[in-house]
């Protein structure tokens, strides 16, 4: 009874003020879109590549949507052309030997350079071959011709080499798609760190104002029990973190357009499981905190180092110490989770023992929750 | 029911501070008691201490037969804080609805209990407006209604008067007193003389020692001064002189 009078507080307090209810649900959707902008703008940038007495094969393949080529034929030294009309990169040929000079200030623009360059190499290859092979088919039919042979298995034998000469290489994509971008592996993970960090700053500065304002020491002087209390802080923000996740999944699905591959009601349910864990923690670390100012200041040094370890940076490339830390991280476990429903599908069944882990943090934080508040009542 | 509250040389403090050393006070039902000292005597620390906020260093504190802290004598207990910790988003109705909730009231007297509380304090026309924009004095006044709403049979008031314009202090004096017939008893602390006049009792409490305990007549005619406050200046002075002897 006490919880929900508890949480119909939380609520009602938290509806008045307007600004904060913004911050909760508008924020999220300005950095996703902010984040969302930054790596399509990536995607539509065009490189300039200089050329300078290259096949025109070669050229022709080179050529794509995102590389423009500009033939260039001054005599001056790679260095100076690119330092002047601002070329990526410079290509330039001399016999059967190519040589690329990348201006390398902007690695985005030097990696597609090169990806270019390699995805052409391939294709003239394999043109090459095409042209091989039909010209060896030809020749076998001329043999046989001359040979005049009738020969049933010979013949089948050779139209098989033809057919397989004209074989085109076709890529099927596992995960995502041949337009699939950094952002759509990002946003899983992305959305998560979202939910988790509005949801640890609103829940711990609002116990905080509790502190600081002396009600949290009123409330005490009734026979709430310390867990009613956190009970009812976990209901009336759980409610609101609830509604949050949902906004900014929808918005993420609807607006962003990002494919689901696995079961939406599993996003959903990472997601609030970490704002369960961010209140928690939330709530726990503005014990430590005595104005709203020093609660900010846990940001860094909660908040932050949680990214680095939510799956943005692979996890699985860390060295061993950062390994096992990266597994004191709630986010390492929600940002695995998110990503691996979001872009491979898997069940609930597979993210079950992240969930687990998470469910761990929730109960541990909210444990620490009640010691912590012995400070104002001893029972 | 004799005693509703009993300190037994109690020491309280914070870490190794000594905040209260050997205070013993006894409160029967129906009576008021006061506790008068300077701001930093401890008078806090032993409303804190009765209420169980704070567990005893030394010595026992008793609220209706049971050994204090106790989470269920909370409900007995209305309380009034030093400082006026309301929700401000919230209107006045609002906060005494929720800490009537928290003091376990049930919702079917909670109505008749907010008109009872708010009528005490002269707030019922003031219900629906947010606390934020309430003066200083009608904060301090929502605080007292808070403590009254459970009608619980122990009310402990800190610093109750202050902020309160006279005419009001007389009516609720009045219902204090009114309270106290009904067998309510009322543990406050003041540092105003004029409320120490209306108690039954008082203690003054000065550097965390109790100098002088009795009614406010009594203790007038034992120090052989004219008020209150002279008992307070001579208690004190023979506080000093004992305590550089010793």
């Amino acid at each position: 009874m006490r919880i929900i009078a508890m949480a119909k507080r939380v609520i009602t307090e938290m509806l008045r003020d307007r600004r904060t209810l913004a911050l909760m649900f508008l924020a999220p959707l300005v950095i996703l879109s902010l984040f969302y902008f930054l790596f399509q703008s990536n995607k539509q940038q065009t490189t300039s590549l200089a050329v300078r007495n290259v096949d025109d094969a070669l050229v022709q393949e080179l050529k794509g949507k995102h590389l423009k080529i500009h033939k260039v034929t001054a005599d001056k030294d790679a260095q100076t052309l690119i330092k002047k009309y601002n070329y990526a990169g410079f290509l330039t040929q001399n016999g059967n030997k190519l040589t690329l000079t990348l201006q390398n200030s902007d690695q985005s623009k030097t990696a597609r350079i090169k990806q270019s360059f390699q995805s052409a190499q391939i294709k003239l290859r394999a043109a090459e071959t095409k042209r091989q092979l039909k010209k060896q088919a030809i020749m076998i039919q001329r043999l046989q011709q001359q040979l005049n042979v009738n020969h049933p298995q010979s013949q089948t034998s050779s139209s098989n080499q033809t057919k397989s000469a004209q074989y085109q290489l076709k890529t099927n994509y596992l995960y995502g798609s041949s337009s699939s971008t950094f952002f759509e592996t990002l946003l899983p993970i992305m959305i998560g760190f979202v939910v988790f960090f509005f949801v640890f700053l609103i829940s711990g500065i609002s116990l905080l104002r509790e502190r600081t304002s002396g009600t949290l020491e009123r409330l005490l002087a009734t026979p709430v029990r310390r867990s009613e209390l956190i009970g009812g802080y976990l209901l009336g923000f759980g409610i609101f973190a609830l509604c949050q996740t949902v906004v900014i999944v929808l918005f993420s699905i609807f607006v962003f357009k990002v494919q689901i591959l696995g079961s939406l009601w599993n996003v959903l349910l990472v997601n609030i499981l970490l704002a369960f864990v961010a209140l928690a923690l939330g709530l726990f670390v503005s014990s430590f905190a005595s104005s709203e100012f020093q609660m900010v200041q846990f940001i860094p040094l909660i908040v932050i180092p949680q990214i680095f370890f939510s799956g943005i940076i692979p996890v699985a490339q860390m060295s061993a110490p950062l390994r096992m830390f990266a597994h004191l991280m709630p986010l390492y476990y929600g940002g695995q989770s998110l990503a691996n429903v979001v872009e491979k599908g898997v069940s609930f069944a597979q993210i079950a023992p992240n969930l687990g882990i998470l469910l761990i943090f929730v109960v541990i934080f909210l444990v620490l929750n009640q010691l912590a508040l012995r400070k104002y009542r001893q029972i | 029911m004799t005693k509703v509250i009993e300190v037994l040389n109690l020491r309280q403090g914070y870490g190794k501070t000594v905040v209260l050393k050997q205070i013993n006070l006894k409160i029967k039902a129906g009576e008021i008691l006061a506790l008068l000292g300077p701001s930093g005597s401890g008078k806090t620390t032993l409303i804190s201490s009765i209420m169980g906020m704070l567990k005893p260093q030394k010595g026992t504190v008793t609220v209706l037969g049971n050994q204090m802290p106790n989470r269920q004598m909370l409900s007995e207990i209305g309380f009034m804080a030093q400082t006026d910790a309301l929700y401000g988003t919230l209107t006045a109705r609002e906060n005494l609805t929720f800490f009537g909730a928290m003091q376990g009231v049930p919702k079917a007297r909670l109505g008749a209990r907010i008109t009872y509380a708010a009528g005490v304090v002269k707030l019922n026309s003031h219900l629906d407006r947010a606390v934020q924009y309430f003066s200083g004095g009608m904060k301090r006044r929502l605080s007292l209604a808070l403590a009254l709403i459970a009608d619980p049979r122990i009310l402990i008031l800190d610093e109750p008067t202050v902020g309160i314009d006279p005419e009001l202090r007389q009516q609720i004096w009045k219902e204090l007193h009114h309270l106290a017939a009904e067998g309510k008893t009322i543990l406050l602390t003041t540092h105003v003389m004029d409320d120490a006049l209306q108690a039954d009792q008082l203690l003054l409490i000065r550097q965390g020692e109790a100098i002088a305990q009795g009614s406010p007549a009594g203790l007038v005619a034992e120090y052989r001064v004219k008020t209150i406050e002279e008992v307070f200046l001579k208690a004190g002075r023979m506080q000093d002189a004992h305590n550089s002897n010793g």
